[in-house]
């Protein structure tokens, strides 16, 4: 993709992206590299409950003498899986939704858009509560509900750069040189449309974190002994006097991660209309 | 700095009003001040017309923000600008709100977006005045009817208290200038003032202007990229390249014969209304953009008489007298007068009628439906186009002419089967093709293409040019029958470009480059018929003339057909082998070409071709102007009769009751659709609503 390596440089040269990047970085390689580590959430050291962080446990341990440092590792895996297929499933979803109804318009955008509307007026909370109440806890339910609920925010994006690119006369020129609708749609408007669904992405995926880990300290998220962030937090807080960094570790790895992908998100928003206008501003002076 | 007496100020001239020495502007950016005007000199007198004409990039747009103060808050602008005893370019934001609106009015080229959309138009003519305390509140009101009294908006009172959105585009402009004209200010600086308007209205307007300027004696800065309405307006003309003035002096000078290489270059490339069998001659290149301005003399890289010279790549010339101008050239005695007409344009052929027509368009009909309300009721139909009949042979360039909104790009799209036709048939090679669905169009498609007026918006900005160039021969299939990558070269090598330009996005091309590569891509399918949507009408001057002279090229090599759609009068005489004339969604005139421009019939035609601004100083005197009352109205509700009956100097009764049709004058080659059609200057009733000026 053309963008790609420019938008990522633009967003290294921003000093609060580049922290967050740099950050998320850090907890995917920890995520995914957790076994080679030699992390082990599960494993038990009664003798050594909830100790205060050492050498030995740099994080500290839980009640069951367990290290948190690991937990917050293997939690970090929890919530990036649930992020990352909440919004594969909402993308897979929600941008050819968005496609349809904005190019062809008429009943199949009314027919679609209603449906969105109506999975806009579901709170995700309540309708992860009536999922998993259904189908038991699971990592899966959560996904499904940040999934589905996050199908509007891509399917109104996408219409709305759908509408405003179908004008353009590039798009015009594809059909004019006989390309077929799914040509325009898929092979034309969507690659210009990679930089505003991946802020959509990174927004959700902030979204998707936080919902996972309420669900969780809910007591209805991902079922032990699986760590997770929201899980530790609510185990925690039992145990805010004596170890009050149960709950502020994994509490502050929520948080940071949240806050970096809101950073990178607003950050991505601010180069992308930097470009915009960059552009009209090019094709003012040359017209 | 140059001699201040050396041709920068009129001859014989007092004190002049506006006094401009070494202004330079730059743009601070991420490396470094870039330079938009660098180190410019002129002067203005009182009661003077001084135009400023200049491609883009040249800076001229920067220069008249200066002058007003205006210039944003990134921008580094040294020398002085001396209005009168007052000095702008150090006085301060109070100071300089006294001289605005007072001493200094301006004039933007959109005046869509110079009005204020929330606010009456009355109230806005007159704000300038009742903010700076010169207008009681309560006299407003009268005195924005007297204001748009003297812009001749008809029924002063009654629009004063309408909305900008409620005003024509002429009306708007008329407003604006209203406006800048309040507070009687001393200079008038207009920067493309007619650049968004049609050439009947542009003729409205200038008119106004140089009447205007004419009863208060103010000085006026006019900046334009049209050749044309410098020969109509100017006094003086400076023109400007890469941020400089290089060549500044009298109108007549300037054109009989000017000294530097840039302006006689600039004089030979452009298409004429009034002359068109010979070839343009182009300056190879581009204009340069600021911060990529070439070494010495700036022009040295396009220009005939210094490429190869070492000394023009290293001094930048200075402003100095050469005959009756002032040139910045170290070779301005060597410059060769303009001459005209140059090389012949190569005459084809036009085929005998007897031939069956590419393409036939018989009674086309676009109707859009307007709707309102909750139910989307159709409550009317906008007639964008109203009875169509057109025929285009085998390698002959059929144009269509008229204003915005006659329905000249809607008439282009139906051809291409991108707007469904409401009525009427569209024959192409012979097949009916105007209700084929969009598959059995695919086939066609290969043999009929399209060519957009925007090359900026055209192309798919996320695509390297070469995929771009591909794609239609891609979504054919044909990409490794017709031999692929060698075949997309072969492509590039057509319109002038190398194929090391393949891996490029369109964002590195300048607007010609990126036409050549629209042209190129609607090639590659091997067209007989290439429909050209005002293909030149974004690009600058110089660069017009290359797309002019590579359709010419194209056409003689490839046997190609143009459907060529524009509203410049000059290009479509260049490039044309028949002309029609659109008006409100119809045909009022079609001819040969030479006929057409030679002995128009409908007076409509008249007025246009009268309106259209000849780039040549010597012809303002004995032009004969018809400048039309009104504008084009609204295609949703045509006049009855004869929809050109309320702006036409030779309306009758019947005009209003019936509507002509399109037929035959006399033993002529030319089909009018008029009651009254007939050559200018016979007593054909009375020319009455606008007058002859």
């Amino acid at each position: 993709m053309r963008g790609g390596a420019r938008i990522l440089r633009e967003l290294v040269r921003r000093k609060g992206a580049l922290l967050s990047l740099a950050f998320l970085a850090v907890l995917v390689l920890l995520a995914v590299f957790a076994v080679a580590l030699g992390f082990d959430p599960v494993k038990q050291n009664i003798l050594h409950s909830l100790e205060a962080p050492s050498r030995a446990y740099w994080f500290g341990t839980d009640e069951l003498g367990r290290d948190i440092l690991s937990r917050v590792v293997y939690g970090a895996r929890t919530s990036l899986m649930t992020a990352g297929g909440a919004v594969v499933l909402a993308g897979v979803i929600g941008v050819p939704m968005g496609l349809v109804a904005g190019f062809f318009g008429g009943w199949r955008d009314a027919v679609l858009m209603r449906a969105v509307d109506v999975l806009l007026a579901l709170p995700a909370i309540l309708f992860a509560l009536a999922l998993i109440a259904v189908f038991g806890r699971s990592q899966g339910a959560a996904m499904l509900a940040v999934g589905i609920t996050g199908i509007p925010g891509f399917a109104r994006i996408v219409r709305a750069q759908v509408l405003s690119l179908r004008q353009r006369d590039f798009v015009v020129a594809v059909e004019a040189f006989g390309g077929s609708s799914g040509y325009s749609m898929f092979r034309t408007i969507l690659p210009n449309s990679w930089n505003q669904i991946l802020v959509q992405v990174v927004v959700l995926c902030s979204i998707a974190i936080l919902l996972e880990a309420a669900l969780a300290f809910l007591g209805v998220g991902v079922p032990p002994p699986t760590p997770s962030w929201g899980e530790m937090l609510r185990t925690g807080k039992s145990y805010l006097h004596e170890a009050p960094y149960y709950a502020i570790l994994p509490g502050l790895a929520l948080t940071l991660t949240i806050l970096s992908f809101d950073t990178i998100g607003r950050s991505l928003t601010a180069i992308l209309e930097n470009e915009d206008a960059a552009v009209t501003r090019a094709e003012g002076v040359a017209s | 700095m140059s001699d201040p007496a050396s041709g920068i100020v009129a001859e014989g001239a007092a004190e002049p009003l506006l006094s401009v020495r070494g202004l330079t502007v730059g743009f601070a950016g991420r490396g470094g001040v870039v330079p938009a005007v660098r180190g410019i000199d002129f002067d203005v007198m009182a009661n003077e017309v001084l135009c400023i004409v200049g491609e883009s990039g040249s800076g001229k747009s920067v220069t008249a923000l200066a002058l007003n103060g205006l210039l944003p808050a990134t921008a580094r602008m040294s020398g002085t600008i001396r209005l009168g005893q007052t000095r702008i370019d150090t006085a301060g934001e109070e100071a300089l709100r006294a001289v605005r609106g007072r001493e200094i009015g301006m004039i933007f080229q959109d005046p869509a977006t110079t009005l204020n959309p929330l606010m009456v138009v009355g109230e806005q003519v007159t704000e300038g005045e009742v903010v700076r305390g010169d207008l009681a509140r309560t006299d407003a009101p009268a005195r924005a009817v007297e204001l748009l009294e003297e812009v001749e908006i008809a029924d002063a009172a009654g629009r004063a208290g309408q909305y900008p959105h409620q005003f024509s585009g002429g009306m708007r402009q008329r407003a604006v200038i209203a406006m800048a004209m309040a507070g009687r200010p001393r200079l008038i600086v207009a920067d493309e003032p007619t650049t968004a308007l049609d050439v009947t209205v542009q003729a409205q307007v200038l008119a106004l202007l140089a009447r205007r300027q004419a009863e208060t004696g103010a000085a006026v800065i006019l900046i334009t990229h049209d050749l044309g309405v410098v020969a109509e307006v100017a006094d003086r003309v400076a023109v400007m390249y890469a941020g400089r003035i290089v060549e500044i002096g009298p109108v007549d000078a300037i054109f009989a014969n000017p000294r530097h290489p840039y302006t006689a270059a600039l004089l030979q490339s452009i298409p004429r209304v009034d002359a068109a069998d010979r070839r343009l001659d182009t300056i190879p290149g581009q204009p340069p953009l600021p911060g990529a301005f070439p070494s010495g003399c700036a022009f040295h890289p396009r220009c005939a008489l210094g490429s190869a010279r070492p000394r023009c790549a290293a001094d930048d010339p200075a402003l100095h007298p050469v005959g009756g101008t002032a040139a910045a050239c170290h070779f301005a005695e060597e410059t060769a007068p303009p001459r005209l007409p140059a090389d012949p344009r190569q005459s084809r052929e036009i085929a005998g009628a007897t031939e069956a027509p590419l393409l036939s368009i018989e009674n086309l009909e676009v109707h859009f439906p307007i709707r309102k309300g909750l139910l989307k009721r159709t409550v009317g139909h906008v007639r964008a186009v109203d009875g169509v009949s057109l025929v285009v042979r085998a390698g002959e360039t059929v144009s269509i002419v008229g204003e915005s909104g006659c329905g000249k790009t809607t008439t282009a799209r139906a051809v291409m089967g991108l707007v469904k036709a409401t009525a009427g048939t569209i024959e192409f090679e012979g097949d009916d093709i105007t209700h084929k669905s969009s598959a059995a169009l695919r086939a066609v498609r290969q043999r009929m293409q399209y060519v957009f007026q925007d090359p900026f918006s055209a192309l798919n900005p996320v695509k390297p040019v070469e995929e771009i160039v591909a794609e239609p021969l891609r979504i054919h299939g044909l990409y490794d029958e017709v031999g692929g990558k060698q075949r997309i070269a072969e492509l590039f090598d057509l319109v002038g470009l190398s194929k090391t330009m393949f891996g490029r996005y369109p964002r590195e091309f300048s607007g010609g480059q990126k036409q050549r590569i629209g042209i190129a891509r609607a090639l590659g399918l091997a067209p007989r018929l290439l429909v050209l949507d005002e293909p030149v009408a974004a690009l600058d001057v110089s660069i017009q003339a290359q797309i002019l002279n590579l359709l010419e090229d194209l056409q003689n090599e490839l046997g190609l057909a143009y459907l060529f759609i524009a509203h410049n009068l000059s290009v479509v005489r260049h490039i044309s082998d028949r002309v029609a004339v659109m008006y409100l969604g119809r045909i009022v005139e079609e001819s040969v070409k030479d006929d057409l421009y030679e002995g128009a019939l409908h007076p409509y035609t008249q007025s246009l071709l009268s309106a259209a601004p000849v780039p040549d100083p010597t012809r303002r005197a004995d032009r004969r102007r018809i400048v039309l009352a009104g504008e084009i109205p609204n295609p949703a509700a045509p006049p009855p009769g004869c929809s050109f009956h309320p702006r036409c100097g030779r309306a009758s009764a019947v005009c209003s009751r019936d509507d002509p049709r399109k037929a035959r004058f006399g033993d002529t080659r030319t089909l009018v659709a008029c009651h009254h059609a007939g050559p200018l200057g016979e007593p054909v009733g009375q020319v009455a609503a606008g007058g002859v000026r």
